[in-house]
């Protein structure tokens, strides 16, 4: 569910984004194989409590803003074999979002 | 992908069989012990699980219907999807938000859980096993044509097929594009053209 933050969102419609590769441990939405990927934000969704903490039942504050990011499945997989326009999008979480 | 047991026994092995998992005795235990301790009872979960098995994939029949025969729904229903469900007679509950995603002559969307199996329940019903399957969720993100073919949907090459994980608390519905051949169809009709696969993008409505 959408809660509150303080914080204005980093990023906006267009901006390009790039999927920290970092390891996670326990509950975590950011999949393997996107990380380290650069994409595109195409929607703001707002503020959300981190599912990472939320998990182990923490209330999950200050909510991180979600975005949808849209990453080129040619970007994405190595010897992807459908069109070059194909595309992936998924919901990311702003504290493994970076600057690309 | 639709059959579950195998033909080649002569009885019908018990779906029963064999020691529960560690992931069944934790629900049972959990469960008996919120109701030992009042926090829900017997018949509060019994009744929503009854409430969700009156859900099917006929609600978002009707959704994407009245989307296709009025266009001022169609873009509300886009731009705030929970609200004008809401004003439809339809509430989505509050574990997650849906979105529509709307099929073009350029783009086909196709919606995947690879984390588990997210799935807009609250309009859609309860997912086909196919679904929730390891098979299609690892494969949908990594060839989605491949998998769209194994289910009789061939995408041609200059349109883009666009995936979409749910990997948090947004679930995603596809608005499939209408069919050419029913300009004069009422709403009931068109609803019963549209499938669940449909609004999944493993199918496209047809005409029969």
């Amino acid at each position: 569910m959408t809660a509150e933050t303080s914080r204005a969102p980093r990023y906006g419609v267009g901006d390009r984004v790039r999927i920290d590769d970092r390891d996670s441990l326990g509950h975590c939405r950011t999949p393997h194989f996107a990380r380290g990927r650069t994409g595109t934000v195409v929607a703001v969704h707002g503020a959300f409590r981190d599912p990472e903490r939320l998990a182990y039942h923490q209330p999950g504050l200050p909510a991180l803003v979600l975005y949808k990011v849209r990453i080129k499945q040619g970007d994405l997989w190595r010897q992807y074999e459908g069109a070059r326009s194909d595309q992936l999008e998924l919901d990311i979480y702003e504290n493994w979002l970076k600057d690309a | 992908m639709h059959d579950d047991h195998p033909h080649d026994q002569t009885f019908q092995a018990d779906h029963d069989r064999g020691p529960a998992s560690s992931y069944e005795v934790l629900e049972v235990a959990l469960r008996k012990l919120l109701i030992e301790k009042g926090v829900m009872t017997n018949a509060e979960i019994s009744g929503h699980i009854d409430e969700m098995a009156t859900r099917t994939a006929e609600l978002g029949a009707k959704v994407v219907a009245r989307a296709w025969t009025d266009n001022a729904f169609k873009e509300q229903l886009i731009a705030d999807t929970r609200g004008t469900l809401k004003a439809f007679g339809i509430d989505i509950g509050d574990v997650a938000e849906f979105r529509v995603v709307e099929n073009t002559p350029e783009v086909h969307n196709v919606i995947v859980c690879t984390l588990c199996s997210c799935y807009p329940k609250g309009l859609l019903g309860y997912p086909p096993a196919w679904y929730k399957s390891v098979t299609y969720r690892s494969r949908t993100v990594r060839e989605p044509r491949a998998v769209l073919m194994e289910f009789g949907v061939e995408i041609a090459d200059d349109v883009t097929v666009r995936v979409h994980d749910s990997t948090a608390d947004l679930r995603y519905i596809v608005l499939p594009i209408r069919p050419s051949g029913t300009e004069d169809w009422d709403e009931n009709k068109l609803a019963s053209i549209i499938s669940r696969d449909a609004m999944i993008g493993t199918a496209l409505p047809h005409v029969a």
